[in-house]
């Protein structure tokens, strides 16, 4: 089971992530956090919880990068450096390594709808699904022994107790900032192939083969403030005086 | 990469076992005697021994049965099939000299075959990984075997002049398949230094198109799993040191000791004690190599760190 | 091939969903909390989510709102009510009962309140029941009253107020859907944070310009589409710079300013004399203009009159007036405001400055909205709709909390102003109760004839000064508060000076106090400057007496913070979920541009330990004390508790302090007899109340004759109040006058240059006191904090989950500094300023102003607080730029020590600090490092939270 299945249907379900729009303010990250803990499988354990060594198990975490421009692409003020906030979880690739690795058959991607998940019962913790995943997709349990990964919340996007604007990803439900968007990737009509399609979403590190499902929607290019100075001219210049009779005739208009 | 000691030692100490069972699979060695029953005996201890290490560092070792599940895809799986198939050429190679004193040469043959087979699929369990560089190479493999080699038929000398003899065909190929190693290993570190490892911050963010990519902020300000597990970082000079020791007292060291032992005229205690020493010092020098081998390698998440 | 493991996947979340509000930060969203039963039959909470029908959130949650259950859960929560037993910072305590502790709090207060009530100082922190806190220290009769906003936000509320009648913050929002250009100066990203964020979302989806003014580009700048990294404190300078370009090029909404605010109003020119720069009134106190058309002087208010805005002309007296307008015209023509003469200033190029105003006069005047909706104005003039010029504004902290904050907050409202972009669609809009002219709130109370043994203050702490005449001070001008608000030193401390009280009462300074009661607020470490130096103040001893110089210290949280080691009774309160609470429109409120909202907090979760909500308690307290408003004629409580308060207390007749389901029936809004049904309502519908308001009233509220009808009919007020842009300030301009020594009270000597550099009728910017003050050369760069977005100030850190993401701080040093002093990301750095020093990690940062360093705020944290272990990072590498900023600025040689703040309202002047940095050998503990305080738990070593539902 660990081989790749044959996807029995077009569906690729995954995350597009606007990195244009995205403020780096965890609430994904937490929110993933709290639901999953409850949710799928063990819990999210947190080791030395108040103590030197706090460490937990999280499926989505934030990165900040700053991006200086070197040759690139003129963004805000020319040569200004930029902040870049960067969620990041499981792309549930189409060629996941960390499937095919696993030994025991608990990682596996399904065939309906393409998410890849760790069936926590044959896990043996063995770490080497985490070895083989470039973008740090999964986390070790170290409470449970088992390897912890994103789910896609896939006990709420099929979830029938829930209204329907609700089968979503935790994640994607609470992001203030409507940075992260769910839907079928593998349907090129779907709204999210088109968000992908028209902003130029790109993959995480292509050149690793594992073809991300999960799309990043890079920063829009901007144009600087100083370009527009030019349109701003008075139209006079005789101080306050010109300024007088201008506004005086702006009055009489009235 | 973090290097765990209970994968260096499974790794090294199953490396020899599989390589003293692959020498004596031969029949190179006199089936017949103590040294050689003790010889094939220590070939499973230490098959034994690594495999069960290799078992520490799990989260659920109850389950681990379930391993060898997965040959169609996980060379771990791959392994874990072929130890186990493995043992069986290798117990009753072992039953025939232990109890029987003689060699039956297809079964021996057959567990050569099998041994260097399982030691390949360990070594692919790392060569696999493309997220991780160093390790994604055909000479990761190559290593891993000319090292089992390398080990086995410095035990399988010891165990030869114990029972008195000076094979120096045995010597000669110990020799050779040292130099082969490190030449190898050498090799393989040169491409590890040079890392043209395609992934870069720019890649794994996508934002290159923008500029240069420095992380600012971790997401988490502690250490995590995957930092732990994955963010070990090793000085390059500290690096360069150990791995000049490991050249030293893996390869030079045991090649000139074996050398001397090549000279001995008789399989003399001396002869024994320059061949042990040999032994000792090539797996220091694995051990070290081994260490490293975890420890420089950069794995492919780092570029978001 | 093995079949794939069938997995339930319609689970219910939970077995219960109780709607209330979050309180993890000042936001007040809307939250689902989800409620599981365990196997061993006990309810816990599964999950939070955002509340979808919520009008603040709209169903999104932040990091700090989804960690509610850890914050819930902490262990760092106070357990019962606590008396000191050990020396103040020790943390020794020994748990008393409710009763005990209720009986003493009585015994001190009662015996203030009967020998002089100014000895108590009652100051609340975070507090959200302001309306209630605020009451009950008028009944109790002190007036040293106030929350936190003097070391917050008082700058922006009060040049808000007094020049639009509204205020950024919490109490206006850009019209985010309309919106073409937002401009965003000095967010603090904890505040408003999702309305904020959905906002910016909405203006990015609409393809408008996103410009952001912050010297440092994280949180909400990282996204703008243009990053402007201004040097702090010089915000004031670039939009007075922005106002001149806009003059010059003409690109001002004549239309809008003769409508709405006083650019035609007359004011006197008459130098020397006591009414110069005041505005020429009739004998109504009328304020008087001059009509083009008749060519007369008539009252602003004549109907149809269409007042000059130059020239100049004389009075039936023969005095000279001028339209204020042309007064503010001519200030900002001048070159001194042009873009090339404050770029090096502002650190922000010519260019740049010219591109910014470029673009807000091209989206103002060139993209102008026009809804097509009927409305008519206070003189019953119909309009056929709303025109809107889509630029809209937003600022918070960062121009906020400097010494020239006041004057920068009203220049950017003079900006929006000059382009008509106040309350219009596209521009920034008030939310109700907002506007208010500042003449329909209170003036100040506490002097002496307010004052008096076992009675209420004679009328509400805080408010606003019309003129010196309101100020609280006695006849020798000296102050009668103990944190001397309203006193020479700023006389529009409309939120008080809370972080003036500790320093003050230890100094015996305007006079000692007897008893301390504090809530909520860290004053013993990230709420006060200078906090090694009010830890002292706390601990220090009257040698004579051998009592602790601030005698008595009551205080009230939920958590085991830095502060409650000071307490020498403490009164625990509960957790958020386990309350009631009121987010009324008498306080804080949470309403929205187009609709007027009010919500609740109750128990969803019965507390586990024997703690109270602090309002319940002081009701108690009320009660017991026997104050008026609290108890009936026989002396009996009047209200049983905070819910029974909020259901029943009338403020006036009919105003309570919630508005929905009032009456019998539950079906009056604003005005209505008390419904005793009116809290189970609120649950039924998500604990919130909204009611739109209608869209004749939704723009231009402050002269839109429906809304002010709509206002009256809600209980806002009682006759219309329309509010007329005071962009000439006469208020400022009185104590000019008093500081001249033409008006009574004089101002004295000591005071009058400050008064004269701050106080300006018309927006001015000056140099930062601190700056002015210090050696440039010695302290050449700036420090300054920001808010992280995962953490509500020091409130996080007892938080398993939000504490891995800020376990300890870093100082982010810009590139160029790096490169001269030699840093590298992860050195050690000693960080100097005139005041003390700091030894601190840092990490290089390009995308920062280059002059200054930046950390996050409140991450560091004491050794054995909020039931940390004493090793923990934000303790060990953890720090606060508190220890570098004082509370007084340095000595400049007249004897005086003047306060770090704005001068004219007492606003903390925060980000006012000037620093050094050099490189230090690299350290185990960051420094100042203060002796552990008491650990309140023991530790737990590992948290499987929901494991029990696996």
């Amino acid at each position: 089971m660990t081989s790749l299945p044959k996807p029995s249907s077009s569906a690729k379900l995954g995350l597009v992530i606007d990195l244009d729009i995205c403020v780096g303010c965890h609430a994904c990250v937490v929110n993933c956090k709290e639901w999953n803990t409850g949710g799928y499988g063990n819990a999210l354990s947190d080791q030395d919880p108040y103590g030197a060594d706090v460490s937990g198990a999280w499926l989505n975490r934030i990165h900040t990068f700053e991006v200086v421009p070197e040759g690139g692409e003129i963004i805000g003020e020319e040569g200004d450096a930029r902040v870049v906030h960067f969620p990041k979880s499981c792309l549930h690739c189409e060629d996941a390594p960390c499937v095919t690795v696993c030994p025991t058959g608990a990682s596996y991607k399904r065939a309906e709808d393409g998410i890849v998940l760790v069936d926590e019962d044959k896990c043996i913790g063995c770490g080497l699904c985490a070895w083989s995943c470039p973008y740090g997709a999964r986390e070790m349990d170290v409470a449970a022994g088992v390897m912890k990964k994103c789910t896609l919340c896939i006990d709420r996007i099929y979830n029938d107790t829930f209204e329907e604007v609700d089968r979503v990803p935790a994640c994607v439900r609470t992001c203030p900032a409507k940075a992260r968007h769910f839907g079928d990737l593998g349907d090129p009509e779907s709204d999210l192939s088109k968000l992908v399609a028209e902003r130029g979403g790109v993959d995480l590190m292509p050149e690793q083969g594992t073809r991300p499902v999960n799309k990043y929607l890079p920063p829009r290019p901007r144009s600087t403030l100083a370009s527009k100075a030019g349109a701003l001219t008075a139209e006079n210049t005789d101080g306050a005086s010109g300024f007088f009779s201008w506004l005086d005739g702006m009055l009489e208009r009235l | 990469m973090h290097p765990a000691y209970s994968i260096i030692f499974f790794t090294t100490v199953s490396g020899f076992g599989y390589g003293l069972a692959a020498v004596l699979g031969f029949g190179m060695l006199d089936a017949g005697a103590v040294s050689t029953k003790v010889a094939h005996f220590t070939a499973l201890a230490f098959i034994s021994a690594g495999l069960l290490s290799s078992t520490l560092h799990l989260g659920n070792p109850q389950r681990a049965w379930r391993a060898f599940s997965q040959w169609r895809s996980s060379w771990l799986s791959r392994e874990g099939v072929m130890a186990i198939l493995t043992f069986v050429p290798l117990c009753a190679g072992a039953w025939l000299s232990i109890f029987e004193g003689r060699y039956v040469a297809w079964i021996g043959l057959t567990g050569t075959a099998l041994s260097l087979i399982t030691v390949y699929c360990t070594s692919m369990i790392y060569a696999s990984l493309k997220s991780i560089y160093a390790w994604h190479t055909p000479v990761t493999s190559l290593a891993y075997l000319l090292f089992a080699a390398a080990g086995g038929l410095s035990l399988a000398c010891v165990f030869a002049v114990f029972s008195g003899d000076l094979p120096a065909l045995l010597i000669v190929a110990c020799m050779a398949a040292l130099a082969f190693a490190w030449v190898t290993k050498t090799m393989w570190r040169n491409r590890l230094k040079q890392d043209q490892s395609p992934s870069t911050p720019e890649t794994a963010t996508g934002l290159g198109g923008i500029g240069k990519v420095k992380l600012l902020e971790r997401p988490h300000i502690n250490e995590n799993y995957l930092t732990r597990e994955m963010g070990y970082r090793v000085a390059r000079k500290h690096a360069d040191k150990l791995s000049l020791l490991s050249l030293i007292f893996g390869c030079l060291i045991p090649i000139g000791l074996l050398f001397l032992v090549l000279l001995a005229d008789e399989a003399s205690i001396g002869a024994l004690g320059l061949a042990t020493a040999a032994l000792v010092s090539h797996a220091l020098g694995v051990v070290t190599e081994r260490w490293l081998f975890f420890a420089e390698a950069r794995h492919a998440v780092m570029n978001y760190y | 091939m093995n079949a794939e493991p069938q997995i339930d996947l319609s689970q219910a979340a939970s077995d219960e969903v109780k709607k209330t509000t979050c309180y993890m930060c000042a936001c007040r969203c809307g939250i689902n909390v989800h409620l599981k039963n365990t196997p061993d039959g006990k309810q816990k909470i599964r999950y939070i989510e955002g509340n979808r029908d919520h009008p603040v959130n709209r169903g999104v949650l932040c990091a700090k709102g989804s960690a509610g259950i850890m914050q819930h859960y902490a262990p760092a929560r106070l357990k019962a009510p606590m008396l000191r037993t050990g020396p103040r910072g020790s943390g020794e305590f020994k748990e008393i009962s409710w009763d005990e502790a209720l009986a003493l709090a009585t015994e001190w207060l009662g015996k203030v309140r009967d020998d002089d009530p100014r000895k108590l100082a009652f100051f609340t922190g975070r507090d959200q029941s302001q309306s209630l806190t605020g009451y009950w220290a008028q009944q109790f009769g002190t007036p040293n009253y106030a929350a936190h906003g003097g070391f917050c936000s008082v700058n922006m509320a009060a040049a808000g107020i007094m020049t639009i009648g509204g205020a950024f913050w919490e109490f206006g929002a850009p019209d985010w859907e309309r919106t073409k250009l937002f401009i965003l100066f000095g967010v603090a990203e904890d505040h408003d944070s999702n309305p904020l964020k959905l906002g910016i979302s909405k203006v990015k989806e609409n393809g408008a310009r996103f410009v952001s003014v912050n010297p440092v580009r994280t949180g909400y700048s990282a996204v703008a589409d243009n990053w402007i990294g201004v040097r702090p404190g010089t915000d004031g300078l670039l939009i007075l710079s922005l106002i001149h370009e806009l003059l010059k090029a003409r690109k001002i909404d004549v239309d809008y300013l003769s409508r709405y605010t006083n650019a035609a109003w007359l004011v006197i020119d008459a130098p020397g004399t006591a009414d110069h720069g005041l505005f020429a009134r009739n004998g109504d106190g009328k304020a008087l203009v001059f009509d083009r058309v008749t060519e007369t002087v008539v009252t602003a208010e004549t109907k149809g009159v269409q007042g000059a805005f130059g020239g100049s002309c004389k009075l039936d007296d023969g005095r000279k007036v001028v339209p204020s307008f042309s007064l503010l015209a001519e200030k900002y023509l001048d070159e001194k405001y042009a873009p090339e003469t404050v770029a090096a200033q502002c650190g922000v190029s010519a260019e740049t400055i010219r591109g910014l105003a470029a673009e807000i006069a091209r989206v103002a005047f060139d993209e102008e909205i026009f809804i097509e909706q009927p409305w008519f104005d206070m003189h019953g003039v119909k309009h056929d709709g709303y025109r809107g010029r889509p630029v809209s504004f937003h600022a918070m902290r960062g121009i906020s909390a400097h010494s020239n904050g006041f004057q920068t907050c009203r220049a950017l409202h003079l900006l929006q102003v000059l382009i008509g972009a106040i309350d219009c669609p596209g521009g920034f809009r008030y939310e109700p109760p907002y506007p208010k002219p500042v003449d329909s709130h209170p003036r100040p109370h506490g002097r002496a004839e307010h004052v008096n043994a076992g009675e209420p203050l004679a009328g509400p702490h805080l408010g606003f000064p019309l003129g010196p005449e309101d100020m609280l001070i006695d006849a020798e001008g000296q102050p009668c508060r103990l944190d001397k608000a309203f006193s020479w030193d700023s006389p529009l401390s409309a939120h008080g000076l809370m972080h003036m009280a500790i320093p003050n009462a230890h100094a015996g300074d305007p006079y000692p106090v007897d008893v301390m009661f504090l809530y909520m607020a860290n004053m013993a470490w990230n709420s006060s400057m200078n906090t090694a130096g009010v830890v002292k103040m706390l601990e220090d001893k009257d040698e004579a007496t051998g009592e602790y110089k601030i005698p008595k210290i009551i205080y009230s949280d939920a958590y085991w913070s830095e502060t409650v080691s000071y307490a020498d009774l403490v009164l625990p309160d509960t957790t958020y979920l386990e309350r009631y609470d009121c987010i009324s429109l008498l306080d804080r409120p949470i309403a929205e541009p187009d609709c007027v909202n009010d919500a609740i907090r109750w128990p969803v979760i019965e507390p586990d330990r024997d703690v109270r909500g602090f309002q319940s308690v002081i009701l108690d307290l009320g009660a017991r004390l026997k104050l008026p408003g609290f108890v009936d004629g026989e002396g009996k409580a009047l209200y049983s508790d905070y819910a029974d308060y909020i259901v029943r207390h009338e403020r006036r007749p009919g105003i309570g302090p919630l508005a929905g389901f009032r009456g019998p029936e539950g079906t009056k809004l604003g005005r209505g007899e008390p419904n005793p049904d009116q809290l189970e309502r609120y649950k039924q519908n998500g604990a919130f109340n909204s009611t739109h308001i209608p869209m004749e009233a939704q723009f231009f509220k402050h002269a839109n004759a429906a809304y002010q009808e709509f206002g009256i009919r809600m209980g806002f007020f009682d006759k219309p109040a329309p509010v007329t842009f005071q962009l000439y300030n006469e208020t400022l301009q009185k104590f000019r006058l008093s500081a001249e020594g033409m008006r009574k009270p004089q101002a004295p000597e000591t005071h009058r240059e400050q008064i004269l550099t701050a106080f300006h009728p018309l927006p001015e910017w000056y140099q930062p006191f601190e700056e002015a003050a210090v050696d440039r050369e010695a302290y050449p760069y700036h420090a300054i904090t920001q808010r992280p977005a995962a953490m509500y100030h020091s409130w996080g850190s007892m938080n398993a989950w939000l504490r891995q993401i800020h376990t300890k701080n870093v100082l982010y040093v810009p590139g160029k500094i790096c490169d001269s002093v030699g840093l590298e990301t992860g050195n050690w750095a000693w960080v100097t300023s005139a005041h003390g020093r700091i030894k601190v990690e840092i990490a290089r940062s390009e995308a920062v102003n280059e002059d200054t360093m930046w950390t996050w705020n409140a991450i560091g944290k004491r050794a054995g607080a909020w039931a940390l272990d004493a090793d923990a990072p934000e303790a060990e590498k953890g720090f606060l730029l508190n220890h570098l900023i004082n509370e007084l600025l340095p000595p400049k040689g007249d004897g005086m020590r003047w306060s770090n703040s704005d001068p004219i309202t007492g606003q903390a002047a925060w980000y006012d600090l000037r620093v050094n940095i050099e490189k230090a050998e690299p350290g185990a503990q960051s420094e100042p490092h203060l002796p552990r305080t008491a650990k309140s738990v023991d530790g737990v070593d590992e948290l499987r939270y929901g494991q029990e539902w696996d």
